[in-house]
């Protein structure tokens, strides 16, 4: 969560009404938003912040810079494809790269819970170095905190990014227009179903990785070739695809148009999804971007994803339209379609 | 062959609705689909935007989270606030608010409650927590009643005594009689429900046939099922016919699930009367665990206190229910009553014709009324 | 109002003849057989899904017939025989996608 810094003098007003904080308010679904926008921006960004983006430009001394933070919980801490350690230095690079920055350096807080065997500790510190490595990006300061024996899933960690703004391209949601073209990276949910299956509960086995990762050398990818034509990325992780296409909807009051046989999706998340009742579209993502892009630099932009490594699977799945204003609409080739909402609270397997 | 993607084939889905077209002409027909899965997957496929418009899809009661009492969850929680009880039960039950608020909600404030994917894994919980009482919150109709009558039986077989079942377990033919009894409805005909049909078979339906002369077909859930089921309806209607048919043979065997069948009648039997949220109390609508699995019967085990609670008498879950009303003409629809923060029942779960029509057509709806009114 | 979906037998546990492991795309989990005691499954066999249990064997003859009979909607009865005869090449497209 960020957002420029505009404190003014007029009372602000305070929103957020639910009694008490419940799982959903994590959960980057609508609850997370009220939460955000009913309590947090009102008290600490002022009565009209903007548009909420992925990191926050502050000035120093004449130069921009973009600032974020985000802080990791998973449970379990390791997953096929990934541990929370590379998940909390991709996170931040990854927030910072779809706000058009590239993360020069990163303060690391542990929450370590005590009776938390050091050899844990210590593969997750080596996870992190080596994504920091790969990723290009300097840890550069740090702090640790021990919480009780049951005061916390082994281990919580928080990440704060500073990066470097990258020439060529302006990360605004209000500058995209009717015409555009909405691009994904690759495939959706993989992320999010690893986990649900990694966690057991659900005796559920398939071959599936997290797909954790830097998303920056696409973003550079994109933007070297079609930057001028990139009005907006945002990398859909809690709440989905769904959520921050919803979000991009409201902030922009026109219609996302989405085409649901170009969504790609693996066929072992889909029918994960099918077995559980879930939609790909609100499963998190860890390793893909959302962009919207002009149309006349699309092709540009898709050549460039489809030629960088790790962007062979980057498709245009939709395109934006004035109607349905604020709202995300997919469509299917046979002419139905369905709006798909944020989504409210976590995905829950159902039966019926 | 995989069973799924064969029935979206985008072209015969074009073929199917405009077969739909043809048969239909310019007669308005009213057809219900009793199962909340068809009412999600109507939805989920954007079916209707295909569908010419008089063809009118009224959601029927077959959503068992959305009929269940208000008071029903409240007991099932109270049981679970007693020492050392694990709450198990299918996310669908997760969001459903009791009167002090919903399982997750109590979770929240500590209570051990957990999210099962099968009766069978609330039973494997019993086994690998000794020291602690499963209490499987169930729900579901003649469809998932068969899963938790086996859980039961394994639990009796293998002695595990801490594990009990708080049975809400309802059947579907009393509350079509209920929603054909209501002198406010109006229908031609019944999409029937491809997957509690797998347990009951075909002939439960005769009666809808032969005394109410509505035609029924028993159908799938892929949109070309649904289709296909439209268009045997539609014929029906055509010839002045009143059938049971059968669309989802691939899967419903006429004469059900024998075995099924068998281990319902061994577990439970019917409760003389049950209520319904929206529709009230209905006779021989429900199942309870039966005298020789007490001990497996949370109602039995544990004290229950049993009260009645009132839904909100804005909500008109009923008249929607009955399909007199659409979702979105009740008064607190969209502004009191949304996904978030349900009222009625109706809202609760994504089967629920209001939260259905809530997540996928509401906006559509305003969209295609602002167009209007800008031509 | 219930959720269940196909899913292919890949093998019936030996000790334990009541559960089997069953793959839908790729996502594997072993369910209870219980309910198909009259007429039991075998590795290969596709079932209904529902809440970790076997609910009822999938008919593939069925299945193929549907086909058939969508194909023919809205076509004139001389096109019929025509369209029959390409249905199973057209399936087999349809197994690839």
């Amino acid at each position: 969560m960020s957002a420029p810094a505009a404190m003014d003098a007029n009372p602000v007003s305070i929103r957020f009404r639910d009694p008490q904080i419940e799982m959903a308010h994590g959960a980057g679904g609508k609850a997370s938003r009220k939460l955000v926008e009913g309590l947090f921006v009102p008290l600490l960004f002022g009565a009209a912040p903007g548009p909420l983006g992925d990191a926050a430009q502050v000035e120093i001394n004449g130069t921009k810079v973009a600032i974020t933070t985000d802080s990791f919980v998973v449970k379990p801490l390791s997953f096929p494809g990934g541990s929370i350690g590379e998940l909390a230095v991709n996170g931040t690079v990854n927030d910072l790269a779809v706000s058009g920055a590239k993360a020069e350096a990163l303060v690391v807080t542990y929450v370590l819970e005590a009776g938390l065997p050091t050899p844990v500790l210590e593969a997750e510190v080596r996870a992190m170095a080596k994504a920091a490595h790969d990723a290009g990006v300097r840890i550069a300061a740090g702090d640790t905190k021990v919480v009780e024996h049951g005061k916390a899933d082994l281990m919580y960690v928080t990440t704060t990014g500073i990066g470097r703004m990258l020439h060529g391209v302006t990360i605004d949601p209000r500058s995209v227009r009717v015409g555009d073209k909405i691009l994904l990276s690759g495939p959706l949910g993989d992320h999010g179903i690893t986990i649900l299956l990694a966690r057991g509960e659900l005796d559920l086995e398939a071959d599936l990785r997290s797909d954790t990762r830097s998303v920056l050398p696409l973003v550079e990818a994109l933007v070297r070739a079609a930057g001028p034509g990139v009005r907006w990325m945002r990398d859909p992780t809690r709440g989905g695809a769904a959520t921050a296409l919803n979000e991009l909807a409201r902030d922009c009051g026109l219609g996302m148009v989405l085409f649901e046989d170009q969504i790609p999706v693996r066929d072992t998340v889909r029918g994960a999804c099918e077995l559980l009742g879930l939609d790909p579209l609100h499963i998190a993502n860890e390793g893909q971007f959302l962009a919207v892009v002009s149309p006349e630099y699309a092709d540009a932009a898709i050549n460039a994803l489809s030629l960088a490594p790790g962007g062979s699977e980057a498709q245009v799945i939709g395109e934006v339209r004035e109607q349905p204003a604020g709202t995300v609409l997919v469509t299917t080739l046979y002419g139905g379609s369905r709006i798909v909402d944020m989504l409210v609270g976590d995905p829950l397997p159902r039966i019926c | 062959m995989r069973f799924v993607d064969e029935f979206r084939q985008p072209e015969l889905i074009s073929r199917a609705a405009e077969e739909i077209r043809r048969l239909a002409g310019t007669r308005h027909y009213r057809m219900m689909e009793v199962c909340g899965g068809h009412t999600h997957a109507i939805y989920r496929f954007g079916l209707k935007d295909i569908l010419p418009a008089n063809i009118e899809l009224i959601h029927g009661p077959g959503c068992p989270v959305c009929v269940l009492p208000m008071g029903r969850i409240d007991d099932g929680l109270s049981i679970a606030q007693q020492p050392d009880v694990i709450f198990a039960a299918f996310g669908d039950m997760m969001r459903v608010p009791g009167t002090q608020g919903s399982p997750l909600e109590h979770k929240a404030r500590g209570m051990d409650v957990r999210i099962v994917y099968s009766p069978s894994d609330a039973l494997k919980l019993a086994r690998l927590n000794p020291d602690k009482h499963v209490m499987f919150f169930a729900i579901g109709f003649e469809t998932t009643a068969p899963s938790t009558a086996l859980t039961m039986m394994r639990a009796k077989a293998e002695g595990i005594q801490n594990f009990s079942v708080f049975c809400n377990h309802v059947t579907i033919i009393p509350a079509i009689r209920a929603i054909l009894d209501s002198p406010d409805m109006r229908l031609d005909a019944f999409i029937g429900p491809g997957h509690v049909s797998t347990v009951i078979g075909c002939r439960p339906y005769e009666w809808i046939a032969q005394n109410e002369r509505k035609p029924i077909v028993v159908s799938g859930f892929e949109p070309l099922d649904i289709l296909q089921s439209i268009v045997m309806l539609l014929r029906q209607l055509r010839a002045g016919e009143a059938k049971v048919e059968n669309q989802y043979k691939r899967v419903v065997p006429w004469e059900g699930n024998r075995a099924a069948l068998r281990a319902m009648a061994e577990v439970f039997q019917l409760r003389p009367y049950f209520e319904w949220r929206g529709l009230g109390f209905i006779s021989q609508s429900a199942l309870r665990v039966n005298d020789k699995y007490a001990k497996w019967d949370a109602e039995q085990r544990f004290d229950v206190p049993g009260v009645r609670v009132t839904d909100p008498k804005a909500a008109q879950c009923g008249e929607v229910l009955k399909g007199v009303l659409k979702p979105h003409q009740c008064k607190l629809f969209g502004r009191e009553c949304t996904p978030e923060h349900p009222v009625g029942a109706l809202m609760v779960s994504s089967e629920g014709s209001c939260a259905a029509y809530h997540s996928y057509e509401h906006r559509k709806a305003a969209m295609v009324a602002s167009l209007s009114s800008i031509a | 109002m219930c959720l269940a979906i196909p899913g292919k037998i890949v093998e019936i546990s030996s000790d334990n003849t009541r559960s089997a492991l069953v793959d839908v795309v790729g996502v594997r989990r072993q369910i209870d057989l219980g309910l198909l005691q009259d007429d039991k499954p075998a590795p290969g066999d596709w079932v209904l899904i529902h809440v970790g249990f076997a609910m009822s064997k999938i008919s593939e003859t069925d299945a193929l017939d549907q086909m058939n009979t969508l194909r023919m909607l809205g076509e004139i009865d001389g096109a019929m025989q025509e369209v029959q005869g390409y249905g199973l090449k057209d399936l087999d497209k349809a197994d690839v996608n």
